[in-house]
This record gives C-alpha cells, sequence and structure tokens, in this order.
C-alpha cells in the first residue's frame, strides 16, 4: 500500500511548523512533508495540518494575509475532496479568514496575549479527529494567543450548533462550561470547530506543546494518535 | 573655508573638547558632519564603554568552557557533543521609559540578533525589569507598555520567555530599567564571527529599509535624563518582529550554505558600528557605496543612513561566488539584499554618495583609540538612618510574611508571564515559577539547560562589591537548585552618570564584587552590556549589575524543581545565623541600611557541590530551592504556593523573626523522602542540615507560633496585579 501523505503549510511567520512536524512524527511514526506558502500545486496529500505562529505579521488581521497564498487555494481544494484539514491556533485563524470555517477570532476579551494551561471538554466525539475520545471527556492543553476569542453571529451560532460543529470548549477540570473557564471571551467557551462537512476542523489549543513527560501534561498524544486512522 | 563644527554642534553630539582634539589628531583635519557624527556613536559610552573597559578588562573571561568570551556579539559556551551555547543579556533602559513598547520589543530584538547573528537559533528568551513605586503616576503605563512590548516581539517570532525578574522600587521612578537576555543554541563548528576578511569580498546589506529612526539613540543612552526626556521619543527605535523571524530564518539557512565570511547585527550606531568593528577586527578598509542602501523614506542624508538606528537589518562579507545563492534566499524570505560595498586595503572607511567621497575615516585609530578613562572615584556617606538594634521590637511575624507575599515585589507575577509564550518550541522543562532557574531542553537531546537572572539592588546600594557579589553567587545557586552545572555569565551593568565620584565608585566596587565571585565559583563572564547615565535631575538609581547565569544539566533526569511530594520531609542546609540587616523584613518594618549578609565562598561552593551531588548521583532529592530575599519562611510559602500543599514546620524557640526571615546566604532548602539515606550522605559531607519540618495537609504551619492556609497563601499572592493593573 502506497504510504499516506501528511502535510503542513507554512507560511513566512509561522511558528509552530517545527513542533508540529515533531508532534506528528512522534505521535505517528511518519515523517510530514512541508509545503512552502507560495506552493500553487500540491501533487497529493492525505491531511493538511496548519501550525501556529504570525503569519505575515498577523498584520491586518491574524490570518488574513494568509489566506491570499496560493498555498491555501490548495488547501480549499482538497479540503472539498474531503481531505481532512486541521488548523492550530494561527492555523484555525487562517481557516476562518479564508472561509473553511464559520465564525472569526478576535482579540481576547482583555486585550492581552495569554499563555497558560486550559481543560477543554470534548463536544463532539463522532468527527473522524475526535471518535476515540469519551463524550464529555475533558482534556487538557496550553493556549498561547492573542486573538482567540471565538465570534460568530447567533444565527450561526444556532446552525453550527444544530450541525454539531462545536467540537472543543473551554472548561473546568470537571467539565463545567461556564464563564469562569472562559480565557478569552470566546462565544459560548468555543475552542474548536468543524466545518459542516466535518472533514476541517479548527482549535485554538496547541496539543503538538503537550506531548513530552515534562510538558504540562500529555494529552496532545492523543489528539496526534486519534489522527492515525485516517492515513 | 567655513568652520563646519561650532561648539553648539559638538554638544549636540556629546563631544567634548578633549575627545575633539583626539578626533583633530586622528583626522589630521577637521571632520565634515558626517564624520563628526560617526566619531559620535562610535565613541560614545553605549559603544565604546569609555568609563568601564578599564575595570571591565579585570573580570575573569576564561575557561575550559568558554568558546568565545567579551568583544563578539554574544558568548558561547561548550555544553558538549559540538552543541554550544550562545548568550548575552542587554539593556534597553532609556528607549523604554520614553516609548515603553518598542523600547521594550526593539530591546528583545536586538539581543536576539546577536544570538543569531553568530549562527545559534534562540531558544529562550528572559528578562529582568526594574520599575518605579506602583504609585508613581508612570509606573503603570510603563509597566504595561514594557511588558506587552517583550511578550509581542518574543512571542511572534516564536521564541519562548521563560524567565526573568520584575521588582519595583521608587528608586527607578524616573529610570526603568529592562535588560534582556537571549540564549540561542549552535553547533559548535558552525559559528559566526564578525572579523572582516578577504579583499574585494562583497558587503552585502539584509534586512528592513534604512528609515530615520534611532538616529543618536546610543548617544541618548549615553546621557543623563532630564525633564524634557521625553522629546526624544522620535529616538526610539521601531521594532517588527515578523521581520525579525524572516531574518532569523533567511539568515540560519545561508549559514548551511558556506557563503558568509563575517556578519554583524546593526544594532545600536547601526551601519556605523556593525562597518567599523567588522573592518576593525579584520584589519581591513571598507568602501560603502551609501546611494545602494535600501532606504524606507527619500532624501535621507549619509550622515542620516550612517547614524540610523533601524531594526532587523544584518550587515555581511560575502564569499564572491556566493552571491547568488545569497539573494536567492533572501528572495525566497522577502528581504532586501543588497551589495552596498566592498572590503578594501585601504584601512579606511571611504564613503560615496552619488560617485562622490562624503566622508573618510581611518578605521583602526578610530576604533582603538577610543577613549579609556579612569575616573575619579569616592565612597559615598553611608545610609544615616540606620540604627543597630539590640533586639527586633515584638513584631507580628505572620502580618510581615502576609505583607510580603502579597505586596509588588513578591507577588506571582502570572500577570506578566501569561503574556509570554513561555512553551513554545516544545522544550521548556520549567518555566521560572516552577523552579529556581528556568530548564530547557537540548531539542532531540538527553540534556537541558538551566538558565537564570538576578541582582537585588537593595543590597547593591548598601554595599556594591557585596551586592554583586551575592548577584553572582545567587545565580550559581539558582542552577545548582535545578540540577544543573553552573558554567558562565553574562552581566548587565546598570548605573548613574560614571562622572559622579560616588557613582564611578559603585561601578567599580559592584566590578571587583562580580571579579571575586565568579573567580571563587570558577563562573565566568562572556559577554556584558553596560548602561550607565541612569539618572533624572541628578538622582540616580541604585546600582543594579543584573548577572545572567547559564548552566547545564547533563541528564533530564537530573532537573529539579519546586516540587514537594506528600510526607517528605524539609531539609535545610547551611549555617543560619539570622542576617536581618539590608533583609526584607526589615525592609517591611522600615529599617534601612545596615550591611548585606557576606558570602563563605568556601561554605557557598560546599553546599552547592552537595546540591548538584544528590541532584545527579542519587535518587533523593525531590524538590529544591534556594533561600535567598525573604528567607526560609518566604522559601517556603512559595514551595506551598507553587505546590498547592501545606507544610508543617517545628520552630526553635529563640529568635523566631531571625530563623524565619534572616538572608544568610549559601542556603538550600531540600525536599527529601528518605531522611536516613540523606542524613547519612549528609554527615559524611560534613554538611550542615536540619530537618526543619515536612510536607503535609492545607497549612503553612509554623508550630506554636502561626498557620497560613494554602488558600490563604494563594489568594494572598496573586491579588496584588490584579488589583493594581486590571
Amino acid at each position: 500500500m502506497k504510504e499516506k501523505k501528511i502535510s503542513i503549510v507554512i507560511f513566512p511567520g509561522s511558528n509552530c511548523d517545527r513542533d508540529l512536524f515533531v508532534a506528528l512524527e512522534k505521535c505517528l511514526g511518519t515523517k510530514p512533508e512541508f509545503i512552502w506558502h507560495n506552493c500553487s500545486h500540491v501533487k497529493s496529500t492525505d491531511m493538511i495540518l496548519i501550525p501556529g505562529g504570525f503569519s505575515f505579521g498577523d498584520y491586518l488581521r491574524a490570518g488574513t494575509i494568509a489566506t491570499k497564498s496560493p498555498a491555501i487555494k490548495e488547501v480549499i481544494r482538497f479540503s472539498k475532496r474531503g481531505v481532512p484539514i486541521i488548523g492550530i491556533c494561527n492555523g484555525f485563524q487562517i481557516l476562518t479568514e479564508c472561509g473553511l470555517l464559520e465564525g472569526a477570532l478576535i482579540k481576547n476579551s482583555n486585550q492581552l496575549f495569554k499563555c497558560e494551561k486550559v481543560n477543554l471538554k470534548v463536544i463532539n466525539n463522532k468527527t473522524i479527529f475526535t471518535k476515540n475520545y469519551k463524550s464529555s471527556e475533558i482534556i487538557s492543553l496550553p493556549i498561547a494567543h492573542s486573538q482567540g476569542n471565538y465570534f460568530i453571529e447567533s444565527d450561526n451560532l444556532k446552525k453550527i450548533e444544530d450541525n454539531d460543529q462545536i467540537i472543543f470548549k473551554y472548561s473546568s477540570d470537571f467539565g463545567d462550561v461556564t464563564e469562569k473557564y472562559n480565557p478569552n471571551g470566546s462565544v459560548n467557551n468555543i475552542a474548536g470547530i468543524s466545518n459542516k462537512k466535518k472533514n476541517v476542523i479548527g482549535l485554538m489549543p496547541h496539543p503538538e506543546r503537550a506531548i513530552e513527560n515534562f510538558h504540562n501534561g500529555i494529552d496532545g498524544i492523543k489528539f496526534f494518535k486519534n489522527l492515525k486512522d485516517l492515513i | 573655508m567655513k568652520k563646519e563644527i561650532t561648539k553648539k554642534i559638538l554638544e549636540d553630539h556629546n563631544i567634548n573638547s578633549e575627545e575633539y582634539n583626539m578626533i583633530l589628531a586622528i583626522m589630521g583635519r577637521e571632520p565634515n558632519l558626517l564624520e563628526l557624527g560617526i566619531f559620535s556613536v562610535m565613541w560614545s559610552e553605549h559603544c565604546s564603554y569609555k568609563s568601564t573597559k578599564k575595570w571591565l578588562k579585570t573580570l575573569p573571561t576564561t575557561g575550559k568552557k568558554v568558546v568565545c568570551g567579551p568583544g563578539e556579539n554574544a558568548g558561547i559556551i561548550d555544553i558538549d557533543d559540538n552543541d554550544a551555547i550562545v548568550f548575552k543579556m542587554e539593556s534597553h533602559n532609556h528607549p523604554s521609559f520614553i516609548e515603553p513598547y518598542q523600547g521594550a520589543a526593539t530591546g528583545v530584538g536586538g539581543i536576539m540578533r546577536d544570538v543569531f547573528t553568530m549562527g545559534a537559533r534562540p531558544i529562550a528568551n528572559l528578562n529582568s525589569l526594574r520599575f518605579g513605586d506602583p504609585k508613581n503616576e508612570k509606573t503603570k503605563n510603563l509597566l504595561r507598555g514594557v511588558v506587552k512590548g517583550i511578550g509581542d516581539y518574543g512571542n511572534c517570532v516564536g521564541i519562548p520567555t521563560v524567565g526573568g525578574e520584575c521588582f519595583f522600587h521608587e528608586n527607578y521612578n524616573n529610570n526603568i530599567l529592562v535588560n534582556a537576555m537571549s540564549v540561542g543554541l549552535v553547533k559548535k563548528n558552525k559559528i559566526f564571527y564578525s572579523t572582516a576578511k578577504g579583499i574585494g569580498n562583497p558587503i552585502i546589506y539584509v534586512g528592513s529599509k534604512t528609515g530615520r529612526d534611532g538616529i543618536h539613540g546610543a548617544t541618548m543612552a549615553s546621557a543623563e535624563f532630564s525633564d524634557e526626556s521625553e522629546n526624544q521619543r522620535p529616538q526610539v527605535q521601531v521594532g517588527d518582529p515578523f521581520i525579525e523571524k524572516l531574518l532569523l530564518e533567511s539568515c540560519l539557512e545561508l549559514m548551511n550554505e558556506d557563503a558568509i565570511v563575517a556578519i554583524q547585527d546593526m544594532g545600536a550606531a547601526g551601519l556605523t558600528s556593525s562597518s567599523f568593528e567588522m573592518a576593525s577586527k579584520g584589519n581591513c578598509g571598507v568602501k560603502l557605496l551609501l546611494d545602494k542602501v535600501p532606504c524606507r523614506e527619500t532624501e535621507m542624508t549619509p550622515y542620516e543612513m550612517m547614524l540610523s538606528e533601524t531594526q532587523e537589518r544584518m550587515l555581511m562579507i560575502i564569499k564572491p561566488e556566493k552571491k547568488k545563492i545569497t539573494y536567492n534566499i533572501f528572495q525566497k524570505w522577502g528581504l532586501d539584499a543588497v551589495e552596498i560595498g566592498k572590503l578594501t586595503d585601504s584601512g579606511k572607511m571611504e564613503l560615496f554618495y552619488n560617485n562622490k567621497l562624503v566622508g573618510t575615516l581611518p578605521i583602526k585609530p578610530l576604533a582603538d583609540l577610543s577613549p579609556e578613562y579612569d575616573r575619579p572615584s569616592i565612597k559615598p556617606k553611608k545610609i544615616k538612618n540606620y540604627q543597630k538594634k539590640k533586639s527586633t521590637p515584638k513584631i507580628n511575624l505572620e502580618k510581615v510574611l502576609k505583607k510580603i507575599l502579597s505586596g509588588p515585589n513578591h507577588s506571582s507575577k502570572s500577570w506578566i508571564f501569561n503574556q509570554y509564550d513561555s512553551s513554545v518550541m516544545g522544550d521548556t522543562i520549567f518555566s521560572s515559577e516552577m523552579a529556581d532557574a528556568a530548564v530547557i531542553r537540548i531539542h532531540k537531546t538527553n540534556k537541558a539547560i538551566s538558565v537564570t537572572s538576578d541582582c537585588n539592588p537593595i543590597y547593591c546600594k548598601s554595599d556594591p562589591r557585596l551586592g554583586a557579589e551575592i548577584a553572582v553567587a545567587e545565580s550559581w545557586r539558582n542552577l545548582i537548585s535545578t540540577g544543573a552545572e553552573p558554567i558562565a555569565i553574562t552581566d548587565n551593568l546598570n548605573f548613574g552618570n560614571p562622572e559622579k565620584k560616588e557613582i564611578m565608585y559603585e561601578i567599580k566596587e559592584a566590578i571587583s564584587g562580580i571579579k571575586k565571585a565568579c573567580i571563587e565559583l570558577d563562573y565566568p563572564v562572556v559577554s556584558g552590556n553596560v548602561s550607565l547615565y541612569n539618572e533624572t535631575n541628578g538622582k540616580s538609581i541604585f546600582p543594579t549589575p543584573v548577572i545572567g547565569g547559564v548552566g547545564l544539566i547533563k541528564k533530564l533526569k537530573y532537573a529539579t524543581g519546586f516540587k514537594m511530594d506528600d510526607d517528605s520531609s524539609i531539609y535545610l542546609i547551611g549555617k543560619t545565623k539570622g542576617h536581618l540587616e539590608s533583609s526584607l523584613f526589615y525592609e517591611h518594618l522600615k529599617i534601612f541600611g545596615g550591611s548585606p549578609p557576606k558570602v563563605d565562598f568556601k561554605e557557598e561552593k560546599k553546599n552547592g557541590n552537595f546540591v548538584k551531588f544528590l541532584a545527579q548521583k542519587t535518587e533523593l532529592l525531590i524538590g529544591c530551592h534556594d533561600i535567598s530575599e525573604g528567607g526560609i519562611a518566604l522559601a517556603l510559602a512559595e514551595l506551598c504556593i507553587a505546590n498547592k500543599k501545606g507544610i508543617e514546620i517545628t520552630l526553635k524557640k529563640k529568635n523566631p523573626e531571625k530563623f524565619l526571615f534572616g538572608e544568610d546566604q549559601s542556603r538550600y532548602l531540600l525536599i527529601i523522602n528518605k531522611k536516613k539515606e540523606f542524613e547519612t550522605l549528609a554527615k559524611k559531607n560534613n554538611i550542615e542540615n536540619e530537618r526543619i519540618g515536612f510536607v503535609t495537609g492545607a497549612f503553612l504551619n509554623f508550630k506554636n507560633l502561626f498557620s497560613i492556609s494554602v488558600d490563604a497563601l494563594l489568594k494572598l499572592n496573586s491579588s496584588w496585579f490584579k488589583g493594581y493593573i486590571e
């Protein structure tokens, strides 16, 4: 059988590409390939990840300029074919900016960058990315962003809720989803969502920073191991 | 011919008549304005170290592990397996006071460039901050701006900010200190230096286009502040961390191509100092075609181009046959890369603009004959209001501890720290809130480095020599506590106006204190920075020689933090005499002055080596915390807070305040499970130790004295910043 290919898109200003590479290599045992932002033709790929960082300096608005890159057109093309796409942090911002995911990520409610460990409640464990989680499982991952405040208008919120597109919410250790555990002001504590077809997912927390025993938790390992069946 | 250089111009350039006479002698004629401008920045205190050079030369800078000492962009130490660590600390005090966000941001950018110029990828940043009294009207905005500036810059480039200090004192009301440290990793056989070589080799300019920002920044940093200083805002540079990230990646990519002969970042004094330093080290001449310099604005003059401090720029000497690949790489990253000149054998800097020679300066004399002063010094009068007291009055010790824990200087700094990305790059083992020093794994290896920054300005004010000794010793101790082998330091010396005898005394004393401690601990200085003239309207800051230390943790399993297991014992290592003069305890009782505690280096080494032995050769050490200001009481409270666990302490009856708050040096608290084995080893090694308590329950309980719940500790410790800033 032909070995499946995982790709990581890099933009000028991406800075979690190496961490993501290391995590995928460690958890899945395969070496991903990098796609440079100006690549206008990706021959084949079985999964695309967009890493965290500050693509093009996040000038204008986080993720906006990156959507003009040729590689993003390729991401959109592959997404239509049903190829799994994952955006983490800046990757999530890019996916909302290019329209593959709904809503927007705006400045944290206190206007400050925030780096800390958060708890997430798995809201939808039926997607291809999350099917190995128990329903309402609590996982713990670090966040590090200044524009992670998920916003969506109420009509659309209802739509993504009804269609089970909300994947992760910020919560307490015990799964309470309340304002107290909302690190950035996100609507309904939303930390991660998918598209309607559930082959595109974006999340603000960084699973690639929770894979070593010395990290503040190792719940990132499970996140990546869940991808095993997809490749 | 009309006399171009007037007295007013000399004053504006901060050049005194003596220095101007030297310039006339070197030039053999009157310089033009461009040439004078170049002299003024090259000979500014900031670039020439003219007041401190004589004393800095006395510092120990060599050692078995030293690959490169002071004089290059940063210092380098060997951490085995062909790996080396490049590090340096640098101040951005003056600009940060004038424009806190950009001042601090460009401080971080500058120090990272110093590190990656040498071929190293930065792997950790630290910062050491001093602000004025929180009640001072300026403090809040300065704090906000500086922290955001540091965070935004480092976060965007993607380098974890893992540790630092933040200290408030009214003495810094009008002169804050922003010292940034960066630590990078390089292969020992892939280090890049700044010595220009090869006559005819092209000089390539890379990075941001030159603008009019920061002209005379180095000169500004070499003068006292007055009330008008805020008008100097245009002299503060503006940072662009995105360009820095591109510059970092493109330079590291090019460094794999065997193309670079020499490389230097354009930091203070920009194009002038980078070209002069490279040429001077290589004994070459330089011909620059200034029309080729990429400019952000039209009609920039040669004077402006040579003196601009626009950020995110590099100058490199390239092998001629590698020009194409050089251009290709920078084009890939979207950066300007332009040949702006060539190395010559003239020994001169020849500046051309529109095919006209607009300036000629001899390189060697300008660099080598820069002034070196042996400024007069005098011991300042002692602070008067300190009276030795036979005994302290009956004091509510619980109240003092609570006050310390909830005050600005010892509150949890999470408001600051959470604005820094500390986990990017995936190698952060401990950020500095979980151990005495930050611990960073060397990527994909089983070893780590430990990094810290230290200085207690209260000690340094009352005795600059002893204060500096303690700063070095404490940094050494912090590294030891984490299981590391301390290797070397960088020093960032922050003082007032050296032309004042009392200040010069402080500088000389502090340097001799650093020297003594470094020699005693075999802990050399490999890089450093001096920031003088931290004065406003004649009032100087406390002497603040900040020490940045780096050590090697040979195996990850040696790494030790503040961890405590339930029921484990707490041992106190070292002699406790109860030194309270200059202590935090006395400060809270408004008793000021007196001597800091003495450092007995024999004891320091003995205790330190024992802790190191425990971490490396035994499995006995669960956690470790050194004892510094605030004494045993504060150290225990910090352990409770970090672990959310209680401790029960049995106290000696006499003078509990001395036991709890004394700041005697060379001491550690160790968390140990196996009492017998530990005590046998301690006895065998002749180590003074005492089991003072154990981990239990939900209270920090000083038996028969007072007890505070861990919840209350956490609350006390976390409330100050919230109340102050939010």
